[in-house]
């Protein structure tokens, strides 16, 4: 199934991706080609095998809710783009 | 003298327990190779000053955490970034008194088969420079391969690091999905990511292996190893089933000589005593693939939704709003590798796409789980080539993505299935290393490093690439 320029853009998007109008070309052509090599999976008619989400046969455990030290406030801030005073500041929303 | 190139791990905590050497002088050597030649192979993206202490150095893939210690996963949109904590393997190490020579070179995100997708550059083969170290962590396998380090950590989703091992010519262990915790890890698709570790011996991989395996509480997907670690000691492979799948031997594409070194190896392990036959993996390679490029790529877009320029990383400027800062940050800051992944991954898993692609995806991953689980109660371990090829030419997969992800054909599919694989270098093919890859049940990591350190004791494979030798 091949996807097109429209659907690209809408897919972008919802990736918060930018893309460029040579990378909409470039990477739409790509992956068209990935997809349809990927749609192999849907030769097997597997509506009776169950779907493994996780490699491991893992159960779910509890544990004790323990407090302990957690970053501080400088440490988690330490790599912000940009900050302001204990915050992050980011630009404003658009409208 | 410090021979850096022949030195193992083993030996070199030998020579420091001994007193023969000081830690210093043990870092300083390798710093002194690193300088020599890495400006031509490019294994490092940062290099870090002598910690102190009297351990062993060891390099770590950049897409592990280190705190105070830059971690950019080769992508420019995490450049300059600085972890205020490190990853649990991290801490094992240190808690073993090795010290951190440097962050290796990988694929941007561990997305790749080359290193070239690096956003700082490619890595080059120390066999020959012209040629790729294979990826994701071709860093880490060109360094110990070029006597740079003497073992490494790398992290495997669909096989970096059993490929860069095969291509370079060392050892290379992904173990069992849950046996390494990937706390403070940068993520790329979950539920397959695993770190590892690359080494010159079966013996050293076994050794690092034992310091960062086991239960992590900062880890839920992490269990304790039901049995310690072995390191491998004897010569034979008396009593042990060796099986040989046609699928994964006869695969399309791959090259006469790394054909007939890997039926070399296996012809060997019948003459140790192994009993070898032959078995079946019948969807598992034709489909691993597929199902790889669709569940890798889904998990990707989700976990790398996370960098938005907010709280740590690249932000593009000048932005108008929000929303537009977000779009060109992830814009410019990504690479086109992890572009195509997000795209692909995102569509996969849009309304009306989802159960067509990721759900088909996850009940293949099934149906290959089942061909194994049927294999290992045949067999003790599972052995084929690593890569179809040995280390190709810089830039002959770059154009076409899906060329590139055929160098993954043959480690994919038991990475869907959680288990453990291990490489070991099992000849030359054109003066180049051919990676013999041995696949285990679950946990099966000490048949592995048996299985390997006999192998590795009867071929002799010499992993000092000649065009180093002084």
């Amino acid at each position: 199934m091949a996807i097109d320029r429209e659907q690209l853009l809408h897919v972008a998007s919802l990736a918060r991706l930018e893309l460029r109008e040579e990378e909409v070309e470039r990477l739409g052509a790509q992956l068209n080609d990935i997809l349809a090599a990927v749609s192999k999976v849907s030769e097997l008619d597997l509506s009776d095998v169950p779907p493994t989400s996780h490699p491991l046969d893992l159960v779910n455990v509890w544990g004790a809710d323990e407090p302990r030290p957690s970053f501080s406030v400088e440490d988690a801030l330490v790599n912000a783009p940009e900050r302001d005073g204990d915050s992050f500041r980011v630009p404003p929303a658009g409208s | 003298m410090i021979d850096t190139l022949t030195l193992t791990a083993e030996e070199a905590q030998r020579l420091l327990r001994d007193g023969e050497i000081s830690g210093a002088e043990l870092f300083a050597a390798y710093a002194e190779a690193i300088g020599e030649r890495d400006p031509e192979l490019h294994c490092y993206l940062h290099l870090c000053d002598d910690p102190g202490g009297d351990g062993i150095p060891i390099a770590v893939k950049d897409v592990i955490g280190t705190r105070g210690i830059p971690t950019t996963a080769g992508s420019r949109i995490l450049q300059g970034y600085v972890p205020v904590y490190d990853a649990t393997v991290v801490s094992r190490l240190k808690s073993h008194g090795l010290r951190i020579l440097g962050k290796t070179n990988t694929d941007e995100f561990a997305m790749g088969s080359s290193t070239e997708n690096s956003a700082f550059g490619p890595t080059r083969n120390p066999w020959d420079p012209s040629r790729v170290p294979g990826g994701s962590g071709g860093g880490s396998a060109a360094a110990v391969a070029a006597g740079l380090a003497p073992w490494a950590l790398g992290s495997d989703t669909g096989g970096s690091i059993k490929q860069p091992a095969a291509l370079c010519g060392n050892v290379g262990l992904r173990p069992t999905y849950g046996t390494v915790s990937r706390f403070g890890i940068v993520a790329f698709a979950s539920s397959l990511d695993q770190v590892g570790p690359v080494a010159r011996t079966v013996r050293d991989c076994a050794y690092l292996y034992s310091i960062i395996a086991g239960r992590d509480p900062c880890d839920t997907t992490t269990v304790e190893l039901p049995q310690p670690v072995a390191l491998p000691e004897g010569d034979d492979l008396e009593g042990l089933r060796v099986g040989v799948p046609k699928e994964l031997n006869e695969a399309e594409g791959a090259e006469p000589g790394v054909t007939a070194a890997v039926r070399r190896a296996i012809d060997l392990c019948g003459e140790l005593g192994a009993h070898v036959g032959e078995c079946e993996l019948p969807l598992s390679v034709e489909y691993g693939l597929p199902c790889y490029y669709l569940i890798a790529p889904a998990e990707a877009s989700s976990n790398l939704a996370r960098y938005d320029g907010v709280r740590y990383g690249f932000r593009a400027t000048d932005a108008a709003d929000r929303l537009d800062m977000y779009r060109r940050t992830r814009d410019e800051g990504f690479g086109d590798e992890p572009k195509r992944r997000i795209l692909v991954g995102t569509y996969a898993l849009s309304a009306g796409y989802y159960e067509a692609y990721y759900g088909q995806a996850q009940r293949v991953r099934t149906v290959i789980r089942r061909e194994h689980d049927a294999a290992f109660e045949r067999f003790d371990v599972l052995v084929s080539p690593t890569s179809p090829t040995v280390a190709f030419p810089l830039g002959a997969r770059t154009a076409d993505p899906l060329a590139m992800y055929l160098s993954d054909l043959l480690t994919i599919p038991s990475c869907l299935a959680g288990l453990p694989g291990l490489n070991v270098p099992c000849g030359l093919s054109d003066g180049l290393p051919v990676g013999l890859q041995l696949i285990g049940p679950q946990f099966g990591e000490n048949t592995l490093f048996r299985v390997g350190h006999a192998l590795e004791q009867a071929l002799g494979f010499d992993p000092v690439p000649p065009r180093l030798r002084a």
